[in-house]
C-alpha cells in the first residue's frame, strides 16, 4: 500500500465518520409520502424527502401506509426497522417509537429488518449514536400517520367525527362504546387519502404508554434458541467457503504463493491471488482459498506459503512511537490548534502548576463475530449478506468493485455480532465481492480471529503532554495540551486521532493552548466506540482531577466551577455541550454514589464527566486496591442526560455494557506493533474482561425536555478516568498510561 | 464415517476429515448454526456445547473424539415440545442479549452449571462462567438471569415485556 493509498483509505474513513455524525442535519423536517412497491406484492407508501404526497395503496387486505408499518387483517402489526441491529437494541427501539404513536398492541407487533433501499429509507447505518436522534421524528410520524388513517376509517364507518374516537392497543374506540380493531379497519383505511405529516399531531411525553418502560429485545427468543440471525449464519444452496490471507505487515503485496499445492488439498475448489486496490477500507492484496467447508479452507491455509513484497509496507513499531512521543512531550507541538487568553502569563501568576504525560494504546475492535460476508453473483446481479453498520454506503463500493451498476447490487443487512465502529467499514464485503466474482457459486468469506485482529482499523493511540495551573484562589487558570497523534497523509490526523478545539474543557477556560504533532504511521485506524472521546476522556478528565488535587479542591466542586453558568456551548445546537445538563449529571452521580463519605484505607471513589455524541454523562467508580496492586471495581454509578428514554431495559443495557467494555479496554487491552505488524493474535493476548470482574452498575437517567440522543457510546468515555481517579483516591498512585495491566495492576 | 448423536438425533457424517473440529461439523455439515465461531482456540466460549453433559469448547474438539457420544447444542436446550429451558426464559425476561453472538455459549455453560448446582452461589457462577467472553458486557444480566432461573431471585427493576 503506497502512502497515497493509505491516505485515500484514511480519508474515506474520516468521510464515513463525518457522514455518520452529520446524518442528522441531512434529515429534513419536510417528510412526505410516496407511492412505492414493497415486498409481499402490495403497494406501500414510503417516507422520503422532497416528493409529492400520494394515495395509500395496499393489497390483500393489508394496510401499508408507509415503508415502516403494515397492518394485517388478523390485527397483527408488522414494523420495519430501517437500521441494522448490532447489539445496540435499535430494532426494538425503532419499533417502540412507531408503535407508541400508532397505539399498537405491543404483544401483536412483529419487527423485521428493513431491506436496504436508500430511496425508501435514506441512509441505513449504525454509528455515532445517531440512530435515535436522526430517526425520532420520521418514526413517530410513520406511526402517527397510520393511526390517523385508522381513526379516519373508523369515524367514517360509524359516521361520527374523528374527535369522538380514540385509540389504544390496536383498536379505535368511539365515545359511545363501540370499537373496531385495526385489523378490521385495515381494508377500509387503504382507500383513504394519506394526511400530510405536518398535520398529524404527535403525542406529548405524558401520553406515552410504551416509551420509557422495559422491553425485551424483539429477537431475544431467536437468540436464546440459537436460530440463524447473524451474517456468519448465512447459508445458500451450493455455497462455497472462502478464507483470505493478507500480508501481516500493512500494505504488503503478494509476490508469489504455492497456489498449485493448495489446489490439490482436500476440499479445495480454487486458490488465487487477489491484487486488490490497496485500500484498507476496500480490498488489500492477498490470497483467497475457496473450499467446500470453512474447515477445509482453514486447513488448506495452514499449508499456504506466500512470499510477500513488503517494500511499501508499514514499518511501524510501537516502542519507537512511544520514544518519539516522549521526546516530543518536552516541547510545544508543531502546529497550534487553539490559542485563547495568555497561557504563559497565567502560568507565571499561578499558585500551582502540574505537568503530566498521558499515553493510551492502539485498540482492536474484536467484535465477537469475526468479519464475514456472503456474496453471490447470479442473473446479472450481485447479492450480499453483510453484517455491516453501513449497508447504504457499501452499495457504491460493491458496484465499483463488481463492475455492476448500483441498481444491480442488493445488500441484505443481517444482525451483526457486535459493531463498536468496526463495521462502519465494509472491507470484508468488498473482499467477498471480488472473491465471489471468480467463483461460480455463492461464497461465504469468513475471517479467522487472527485475521480479525491483524487486519482491523484500530482505535488510534495517543499522547497528551499537559501543563495546567491553578491560581491563588484555587481556580483552574491555564490549560495546555501538546497532543501527539498519527497521520497517514502527513498533514491530517488519522481517523479517530483528532483533537477538536470544542472538546471540553478548552472552550470554558480563560487561558488555553492546544498544539499538535503528528507521527507518520502506516497502521490503518478508524472509529472505535465513542471515537476520539474513548482515549481523550482518560487524559483530559484524569488531568482535570490532578489539577483539582493540586488546588486542594473537591473534584465535584472544581468541575462545577469550570462548567460555570448553565448555557449551550453552541447556542441552539442540540449536539453541543450544555453546561447545565453537565452540572446536573455530575451532581446526581456524586449524590447517588455517596460522594464525600469516608472509606477504609485502600478504597476510593473517583468521578469523571465527559460529553460525547450529544450525551452528558458522569460516572463515579468505587474501587479497592490492595498492597499487591490487586484491583477490584466494586461499583460504578452513572448519571446521564440523553433526553427521554425509549426502552429503559435497552438504555440500561447500553450503560452497563459501555461501563464493562470501558473497564475491559482500560484494564487489559493493547495492540502493539513491530515491523508494521500487530503482535497480538487472539484473545489469549488481547484480553476481554470476564464475568467475575464485572463491576456492579447503577444507572440514573435525567430525562430532560430535549429530544432523545444516543446511548451506545457516551457512557463509555467517562468510565476510564473515573476508575483512574478512584485508584488515585484509594492509593495516591496516578495512572497516566494504559492499559492498567501494564502498570502492574491485577484483577482481584 | 463417524456417528454423531446431536440433540438426541443420530447423524452419519461422511466425507469429513476426522480432524475437523466439532464446531464446523455442526455449522457447515449439520446446519446447526446456533453454536458460534469466536476464536478457534477455546478462549471465548462462543462455541460451547455439552459433551455427555459437560460444557466443552467445540472449536477445539476434533470429530474423531466425539464419535458415538452425546452432544447437546443450543438448538437442543429447550424441551422438544418447544418449552424453553428456564435459563432461556430468564434470558428473555432479563433482556440479557445485546448483540447476542456469545449467548448460545453462555447459556450452555449456565445450563451445565445448574444441572450440577441447582442453586449456585455467586462464586460458583464466577467459576462456571469465566470461560465465556461477552464483548457487549452483558455479564451483570447473565448473573442475575442464572439466579432467576435457579428460583433464587426475582427480576431487578421488573420483567422486560
Amino acid at each position: 500500500m503506497s502512502k497515497l493509498q493509505q491516505a485515500q483509505s484514511d480519508a474515506a474513513i474520516r468521510d464515513v465518520m463525518e457522514q455518520v455524525l452529520g446524518t442528522q442535519s441531512l434529515v429534513s423536517r419536510r417528510s412526505f409520502l410516496k407511492l412505492v412497491g414493497l415486498s409481499g406484492g402490495g403497494l406501500a407508501l414510503a417516507f422520503y424527502f422532497g416528493d409529492e404526497p400520494a394515495q395509500a395503496q395496499s393489497s390483500g387486505g393489508k394496510f401499508a401506509p408507509n415503508a415502516y408499518v403494515v397492518i394485517n387483517p388478523d390485527n397483527t402489526v408488522l414494523l420495519y426497522a430501517k437500521n441494522p441491529e448490532i447489539g445496540q437494541g435499535i430494532k426494538t427501539a425503532f419499533a417502540l417509537i412507531i408503535a407508541e404513536e400508532l397505539d399498537a398492541d405491543w404483544s401483536s407487533v412483529r419487527v423485521e429488518q428493513a431491506p436496504v433501499n436508500q430511496a425508501l429509507y435514506g441512509n441505513q447505518g449504525a454509528g455515532g449514536s445517531t440512530s435515535i436522534p436522526s430517526n425520532w421524528d420520521v418514526l413517530r410520524q410513520a406511526g402517527a400517520v397510520a393511526r390517523a388513517m385508522l381513526v379516519s376509517a373508523a369515524a367514517r364507518e360509524w359516521n361520527v367525527t374523528e374527535s369522538t374516537c380514540r385509540t389504544e392497543q390496536s383498536k379505535v374506540l368511539c365515545s359511545d362504546g363501540r370499537f373496531l380493531s385495526y385489523g378490521a379497519l385495515a381494508e377500509k383505511a387503504i382507500s383513504l387519502p394519506v394526511p400530510d405529516v405536518k398535520s398529524v399531531k404527535l403525542k406529548e411525553r405524558s401520553q406515552y404508554q410504551l416509551l420509557g418502560k422495559r422491553f425485551t429485545g424483539v429477537d431475544n427468543h431467536k437468540v436464546v434458541t440459537g436460530q440463524p440471525l447473524f451474517g456468519i449464519d448465512t447459508v445458500l444452496p451450493g455455497m462455497l467457503y472462502a478464507v483470505y490471507e493478507k500480508c501481516p505487515a500493512f500494505g504488503g503485496k503478494v509476490q508469489s504463493a504455492n497456489l498449485d499445492a493448495i489446489k490439490q488439498l482436500p476440499g479445495v475448489k480454487d486458490a488465487f491471488v487477489v491484487e486488490g486496490n490497496g485500500l484498507a477500507t476496500e480490498v488489500m492484496p492477498g490470497v483467497a482459498i475457496i473450499a467446500t467447508s470453512t474447515w477445509a479452507a482453514i486447513s488448506a491455509r495452514k499449508q499456504l506459503k506466500v512470499v510477500w513484497d513488503e517494500s511499501n509496507a508499514s514499518k511501524d513499531n510501537w516502542n519507537e512511537f512511544v520514544k518519539q512521543a516522549q521526546a516530543l512531550s518536552k516541547q510545544s507541538g508543531k502546529e497550534t490548534l487553539f490559542n485563547n487568553g495568555n497561557v504563559e502569563q497565567a502560568f507565571a501568576s499561578s499558585r500551582n502548576q502540574v505537568e503530566a504525560f498521558y499515553t493510551y494504546p492502539y485498540l482492536s475492535h474484536a467484535t465477537l463475530e469475526p468479519q464475514n460476508c456472503t456474496a453471490w453473483y447470479h442473473d446479472g446481479i450481485i447479492e450480499l449478506w453483510s453484517p455491516t453498520q453501513q449497508a447504504t454506503r457499501s452499495v457504491s463500493m460493491i458496484a465499483k468493485l463488481s463492475g455492476l451498476p448500483a441498481d444491480r447490487v442488493t445488500v441484505h443487512q443481517t444482525r451483526a455480532g457486535g459493531g463498536f465502529g468496526r463495521r462502519l467499514m465494509n472491507d470484508y464485503a468488498c473482499e467477498a465481492t471480488v472473491i465471489a466474482k471468480r467463483v461460480n457459486a455463492p461464497v461465504k468469506l469468513t475471517w479467522t480471529r487472527e485475521d480479525d485482529m491483524a487486519h482491523d482499523l484500530y482505535r488510534v493511540a495517543g499522547f497528551h503532554s499537559f501543563k495546567g495551573a491553578v491560581d491563588a484562589q484555587g481556580k483552574l487558570s491555564a490549560w495546555q495540551d501538546h497532543f501527539i497523534s498519527f497521520t497517514a497523509d502527513g498533514k491530517t490526523p488519522t481517523s479517530g486521532g483528532n483533537l477538536e478545539v470544542e472538546e471540553f474543557p478548552s472552550p470554558l477556560l480563560p487561558n488555553v493552548r492546544l498544539t499538535q504533532t503528528l507521527l507518520q504511521s502506516g497502521t490503518p485506524t478508524g472509529p472505535w466506540r465513542a471515537p476520539r472521546s474513548n482515549g481523550i476522556a482518560f487524559a483530559i478528565q484524569g488531568f482535570m482531577h490532578e489539577l483539582a488535587v493540586a488546588a486542594k479542591r473537591d473534584h465535584v466542586e472544581f468541575l462545577l466551577e469550570v462548567m460555570g453558568e448553565p448555557r449551550w456551548l453552541t447556542p441552539g445546537a442540540i449536539r453541543s455541550l450544555n453546561t447545565g445538563r453537565a452540572a446536573a449529571v455530575i451532581k446526581l452521580a456524586a449524590e447517588k454514589a455517596g460522594w464525600g463519605r469516608s472509606l477504609p484505607k485502600g478504597r476510593g471513589l473517583g468521578l469523571a464527566f465527559h460529553f460525547s455524541h450529544a450525551g452528558h454523562v458522569a460516572e463515579v467508580a468505587e474501587v479497592s486496591v490492595d498492597g499487591n496492586k490487586k484491583l477490584t471495581v466494586h461499583k460504578v454509578t452513572m448519571a446521564a442526560d440523553v433526553g427521554p428514554i425509549i426502552n429503559l431495559s435497552g438504555a440500561e443495557a447500553q450503560a452497563q455494557g459501555a461501563i464493562i467494555d470501558g473497564f475491559s479496554m482500560m484494564f487489559g487491552q493493547e495492540i502493539t506493533l513491530d515491523k508494521g505488524r500487530v503482535l497480538q493474535t487472539n484473545f489469549n493476548q488481547y484480553e476481554l474482561l470476564r464475568l467475575p470482574h464485572a463491576p456492579q452498575v447503577e444507572v440514573h437517567f435525567i430525562q430532560s425536555e430535549y429530544g432523545p440522543t444516543g446511548l451506545g457510546e457516551p457512557a463509555l468515555p467517562p468510565l476510564v478516568p473515573a476508575i483512574v481517579n478512584a485508584i488515585y483516591a484509594a492509593t495516591g498512585e496516578r495512572v497516566r498510561s494504559l492499559p492498567l495491566s501494564k502498570q502492574g495492576f491485577k484483577l482481584a | 464415517m463417524t456417528t454423531l448423536t446431536v440433540n438426541g438425533q443420530t447423524h452419519q457424517i461422511e466425507d469429513v476429515d476426522a480432524s475437523t473440529p466439532l464446531l464446523w461439523v455442526l455449522r457447515d455439515h449439520l446446519g446447526l448454526l446456533g453454536t458460534k465461531f469466536g476464536c478457534g482456540i477455546g478462549q471465548c466460549g462462543a462455541c460451547t456445547v455439552h459433551l455427555n453433559g459437560t460444557p466443552t469448547r467445540s472449536c477445539s474438539l476434533p470429530l474423531s473424539a466425539v464419535a458415538n457420544q452425546q452432544i447437546t447444542t443450543i438448538e437442543g436446550l429447550a424441551n422438544s415440545n418447544g418449552t424453553l429451558h428456564p435459563l432461556q426464559q430468564a434470558w428473555i425476561d432479563h433482556d440479557v442479549p445485546q448483540c447476542g453472538y456469545c449467548q448460545a455459549g453462555q447459556l450452555m455453560s449456565a445450563a451445565a452449571l445448574l444441572k450440577d448446582k441447582p442453586k449456585p452461589s455467586d462464586a460458583e457462577i464466577d467459576a462456571a462462567m469465566s470461560g465465556n467472553l461477552c464483548r457487549c458486557g452483558t455479564y451483570l444480566r447473565i448473573r442475575a438471569a442464572i439466579h432467576t432461573a435457579a428460583g433464587q431471585t426475582t427480576i431487578m427493576g421488573g420483567k422486560a415485556s
